[in-house]
């Protein structure tokens, strides 16, 4: 009997054990799911969140940011902010707002010193080389540059003049008679400081930074530019191109790469080339 | 401790009320001197540490990285950066020496909160509440750097309300209030100690460090224990208390060895009797008075 109640004692501490256990995992397992469920949506980068000089993308940032505002702490311009909660951002990651203070590029990059871990890119040591995000022209019907204004504000504030952001002239159709000035982004200069997207004189900037998820197209891997290859290779892919001997109607002449189909005027006594005519006059003596 | 009455009261009457609060007097002066240090740049311009309890520079020389997050991004995948290692390093050393979970109860921000919330629940004798498994916290813990690893991002650094309150209040809190104000009403209402003594698993990352630590509660004058429970009820993890307190039958040493033991020293406060001392784990050996206080039981 002793025996027994002993044996009853000891199913009920293996049954209370086992219960404990799995209620404790059960719960935090619901509680990891949240987390990953929560995690998904922290990760959505807002387009206006800008990353400081040297993160990686968003996904490796958010394993390798610590979120301890050292960055923030180093920058002298105030540029960067921890994000609260509530943000849309991953709680307590840098960020800055282009359009309120953009990123001044400091030669001495003092939020990447500063950082203890890896989430900003020690090796980054020349803030031209950083990608921030890339500046885009999003508004070209509220650009007054495409109206024919004369504004070039964003060509004139950016820090790599006349590389990031170039002026591509055009005809004004409007005016017939004057020049438009649009600005161009190229992104094997823009850092995404946002300097352009701060300065725009309109109410809603028409240039912003986005983060390069967002900015940048990507063509398929597959695809080769032909022009591309032949100035690697030195010679064309294919077979090169030979005179082509076309059968022509009686008359006409072709100019091969040059003005194209080219009617003889045989009926009349003179070429439109007076060197025909001195030619011609030549054989018939 | 009579019916009735607060833990520690007798302790007051016999040692008078501040050296009865003694080590909670230290305690809430440390947590709330390592605040001031932090937001003395933020507020005026005076720049002692910089950063927040992630990581931090002390007067522009010393880092200190908190080594569970800098756990968490090594499993994401990333590098050590030497600063980073370094704080972390010096933060482990540190914790190893004084004892894990003297970050719970000397240094975190949420401790005055969840001290808060065990306070009133005495104070107004609300019993009961749901039950939690001490051991939830290891789960916890065990799941956040799973998911570290697993899905390459920091996930709980979305949610921990530790760093949370630092951070919050260096450089804004947000709704971070909420966060706060939801652990004060886990532990008031729903659980006793819920949060710290349960569930938190940066506390069960410490308890893990203090598991072999140097500095440790004794229970070095047992047998001048009268049974009067002060020290179970203040304690927020009591079952450290017993093996140490009680063992001298089952001949277990007189030093709390548990990780678990947060050092807050509420014990050596509460206790009419002074029967805790801070002491070491090397101080562990059974002294000769246990032949006593077996003879002593004998003849009560």
């Amino acid at each position: 009997m002793d025996k027994k109640s002993k044996q009853d004692k000891v199913d009920v501490k293996r049954r209370r054990f086992l219960t404990d256990t799995l209620r404790t995992a059960s719960g935090v397992c619901l509680v990891s799911l949240a987390l990953v469920v929560y995690q998904r949506q922290a990760k959505a980068l807002p387009s206006t969140a800008i990353r400081p000089p040297g993160a990686g993308d968003e996904s490796d940032f958010l394993g390798a940011c610590i979120r301890c505002g050292l960055c923030v702490r180093d920058c002298p311009y105030d540029t960067l902010k921890l994000a609260e909660l509530g943000d849309e951002i991953a709680l307590g990651t840098p960020y800055f707002i282009a359009r309120d203070i953009p990123c001044e590029m400091c030669e001495d990059i003092p939020c990447v010193v500063a950082c203890p871990t890896s989430a900003l890119d020690h090796e980054l040591t020349n803030i031209d080389d950083s990608r921030m995000g890339l500046a885009v022209v999003v508004d070209q019907e509220a650009c007054i540059a495409f109206q024919g204004l004369r504004c070039e504000v964003c060509f004139n504030v950016c820090p790599i003049r006349n590389k990031a952001i170039t002026l591509d002239y055009q005809h004004n159709d409007r005016s017939g008679k004057h020049a438009l000035f649009i600005p161009v982004v190229h992104s094997d200069a823009c850092t995404g400081c946002g300097k352009c997207e701060q300065a725009c004189i309109l109410d809603e900037a028409a240039i912003k930074v986005f983060p390069l998820a967002l900015a940048k197209g990507e063509l398929g891997k597959h695809y080769r530019l032909g022009w591309e290859q032949q100035k690697n290779l030195g010679e064309p892919l294919v077979t090169p191109d030979v005179p082509h001997q076309y059968n022509l109607p009686e008359g006409m002449t072709y100019d091969y790469g040059g003005e194209g189909l080219i009617e003889e005027p045989a009926d009349q006594p003179f070429s439109s080339n007076p060197l025909d005519t001195l030619n011609r006059n030549k054989e018939g003596i | 401790m009579q019916k009735g009455e607060f833990p520690g009261a007798e302790a007051v009457k016999s040692k008078g009320w501040l050296s009865a609060h003694r080590y909670l007097l230290f305690r809430r002066l440390s947590q709330l001197l390592i605040i001031a240090l932090f937001l003395t740049g933020p507020l005026f311009g005076v720049w002692i540490v910089k950063g927040n309890m992630a990581s931090s520079l002390t007067l522009d020389i010393l880092p200190l990285t908190d080594p569970l997050v800098f756990l968490q991004t090594l499993l994401t995948g990333n590098l050590p950066v030497q600063a980073g290692l370094i704080g972390a390093a010096i933060v482990l050393l540190f914790y190893f020496v004084v004892g894990g979970r003297v970050f719970c109860s000397w240094v975190c921000p949420i401790n005055m909160v969840t001290d808060a919330a065990a306070w009133l629940r005495r104070k107004f004798r609300l019993k009961g509440g749901t039950t939690y498994s001490r051991q939830a916290r290891y789960w916890m813990l065990l799941a956040i750097l799973l998911l570290a690893a697993t899905t390459g991002s920091i996930i709980w650094e979305l949610v921990n309300p530790v760093s949370l309150v630092y951070r919050g209040l260096i450089f804004g809190m947000g709704i971070g209030w909420g966060v706060i104000f939801a652990i004060f009403l886990l532990d008031l209402l729903v659980a006793h100690n819920a949060w710290c003594g349960h569930l938190c698993p940066v506390g069960a990352f410490y308890s893990l460090i203090g598991k072999l630590s140097l500095v440790r509660i004794s229970a070095a004058r047992r047998q001048e224990c009268d049974d009067c429970l002060d020290c179970f009820a203040i304690c927020p993890e009591q079952q450290v208390i017993k093996p140490a307190l009680k063992g001298a039958e089952r001949n277990l040493g007189p030093v709390i060895l548990s990780g678990q033991c947060t050092n807050c020293g509420r014990c050596i406060d509460v206790c009419a009797k002074d029967v805790f001392v801070i002491s070491t784990r090397f101080s562990n050996q059974l002294p000769e008075s246990r032949g006593n206080s077996n003879q002593e039981e004998v003849m009560s």
